[in-house]
């Protein structure tokens, strides 16, 4: 079990491990808002992609039927910049499966 | 800078509102003459918006009995039931709620809002899971986060969603409380509650269903939702309100969980707030009584919305889907919708205006709630001035579409 969590660690901190995540959100923020974005860790999902609340909610859960997981809404309010989000999905997915 | 500041966006967008020289959330009548008709600036105004489903408000045994129970137990309990314990009337409401639903146990709250609050964050907590439809009432996401349960949100009656969510959750500990709705709010559609019961019995969640709006409007005995979609044993919880068909104010939750009356010593926005005046408590009896012998009443309101739901849809106008007594027109921009909110008032007919992110698209939202006391008559007013001033802004006639296809 110990083992299984430091591989995990490891995979974590190796930086292009998270690139594809990006790239995954980038993918589901076009379908959702029906037109290309560029994004990077510092985009701030309300401001500069211009979601309103209903926006930020379809968005999220697209985000959670790619992942399959579900966001608690206690962890959304937490997520303002895409960088957030990248972590929240990280976190989700890495609980999902230890 | 004040300490409000920070609702600063908030205050820009209620301004731009103000200019069009109304205040659509704070209308103020010079009196109320019943549960159909107001008077506003010395109109003679029709009620379309007041969620007086039953139109109990003036009903002469209703007042009479808080009349009487005013004079003889007072104004006021001066506090709550833990500290002020409770009057005879608090235990006959709670008994007469669980004969209603048939339930072993029925719990009165100050408020339907207080109801929600202290229910739901009682029944879950750390570590315990949330399931809430996405459309869900203010007083549900405020319970929400009351209790530090984890909360996770479904899409608006999805039971598919619901399933997907709490298969996620698979393997982790913690109890499961679905909590939906018996008719929403802002569209007056009703819960896939079936289905939704069916996602409980196979996933071992508890369901909870608020049925603040369909008390008194759904059921073939006026239970709710529950009752008409013949699942009331597969709901754990009921919730609801007197504020709408019973024509009070109020909130209760009954259920048959043995250890319900736990509730009573742990239930914070149940114990350190004053319990309701005795005359509410009487009128509120009343009106249940009135509910369960006069089924008439029911009909009269179904009648009515469904003379409101189709009038409005053969005059072109896009509404929610079931003809049930809240129905919502669907504006096609913010625009449109005050102008027409404001010239509707302006002749004689008050109903809500509903805007985003109260509405549960980007839509604004025209919305009317029915009463059993409207008149036929009363109605086709409603509905000619709805055409009027439809044609007057000129999306009637012109291209039905723009009046909404939203929804």
């Amino acid at each position: 079990m110990r083992e299984t969590h430091q591989l995990a660690l490891v995979a974590g901190n190796i930086d292009l491990a998270e690139k594809p995540v990006r790239d995954e959100i980038a993918t589901v923020f076009e379908q959702v808002l029906g037109h290309p974005v560029q994004i990077t860790d510092d985009t701030d999902i309300v401001e500069d992609l211009g979601l309103d609340s209903l926006g930020v909610m379809n968005f999220v859960m697209a985000i959670e039927d790619f992942y399959d997981i579900s966001i608690p809404l206690d962890r959304i309010a937490q997520v303002q910049t895409v960088g957030d989000l990248i972590h929240a999905v990280e976190q989700l997915r890495s609980g999902a499966n230890s | 800078m004040t300490i409000l500041a920070k609702h600063a966006s908030y205050k820009l967008a209620y301004d731009a509102l103000r200019k069009h020289g109304v205040d659509p959330f704070n209308v103020r009548f010079d009196s109320v003459l019943s549960p159909t008709e107001g008077m506003l600036d010395g109109r003679r105004t029709i009620l379309l918006g007041t969620n007086n489903y039953l139109g109990l408000t003036f009903d002469p045994d209703c007042i009479a009995k808080a009349v009487e129970a005013t004079r003889r137990q007072g104004t006021g309990t001066t506090g709550s039931r833990i500290a002020n314990g409770s009057y005879d009337g608090h235990l006959l409401l709670e008994q007469r709620l669980a004969e209603f639903y048939g339930r072993a146990h029925a719990m009165v709250f100050s408020t339907g809002y207080q109801a929600n609050l202290g229910v739901l964050s009682t029944l879950v907590g750390r570590g315990d899971h949330l399931m809430l439809d996405a459309d869900s009432h203010a007083s549900i996401y405020d319970g929400s986060r009351l209790g530090g349960a984890e909360v996770i949100r479904f899409r608006h009656n999805s039971a598919d969603d619901l399933y997907k969510r709490l298969r996620r959750l698979s393997g982790s500990p913690g109890e499961r409380l679905i909590v939906v709705e018996g008719i929403y709010s802002m569209l007056g559609d009703t819960a896939p509650l079936k289905e939704i019961a069916a996602v409980k019995r196979e996933t071992g969640a508890y369901l909870l269903v608020d049925e603040a709006h369909s008390l008194g409007v759904l059921g073939a005995t006026g239970r709710g939702l529950a009752e008409a979609a013949g699942v009331e044993e597969d709901v754990d919880f009921i919730v609801g309100t007197f504020s709408k068909s019973l024509g009070s104010v109020g909130g209760f939750c009954v259920s048959n969980s043995p250890d319900f009356d736990i509730m009573r010593v742990v239930c914070r926005p149940y114990m350190f707030t004053a319990s309701l005046p005795p005359g509410v408590i009487a009128s509120t009896l009343e009106a249940l009584h009135k509910l369960e012998t006069q089924p008439v009443l029911r009909a009269n309101l179904m009648r009515n919305a469904a003379r409101l739901h189709d009038g409005l849809g053969a005059l072109g106008f896009t509404t929610g889907p079931h003809a049930n007594p809240i129905v919502a027109v669907v504006m096609p921009d913010q625009e449109i919708a005050v102008t027409f909110w404001k010239m509707l008032l302006e002749s004689g007919l008050y109903l809500n205006l509903a805007l985003p992110p109260a509405t549960p698209s980007n839509a604004p939202l025209l919305r009317t709630s029915v009463s059993a006391a409207h008149t036929p008559k009363q109605i086709d007013t409603a509905l000619d001035l709805f055409a009027q001033v439809g044609r007057e802004l000129g999306f009637l006639s012109s291209d039905r579409r723009r009046a909404g296809g939203v929804i």
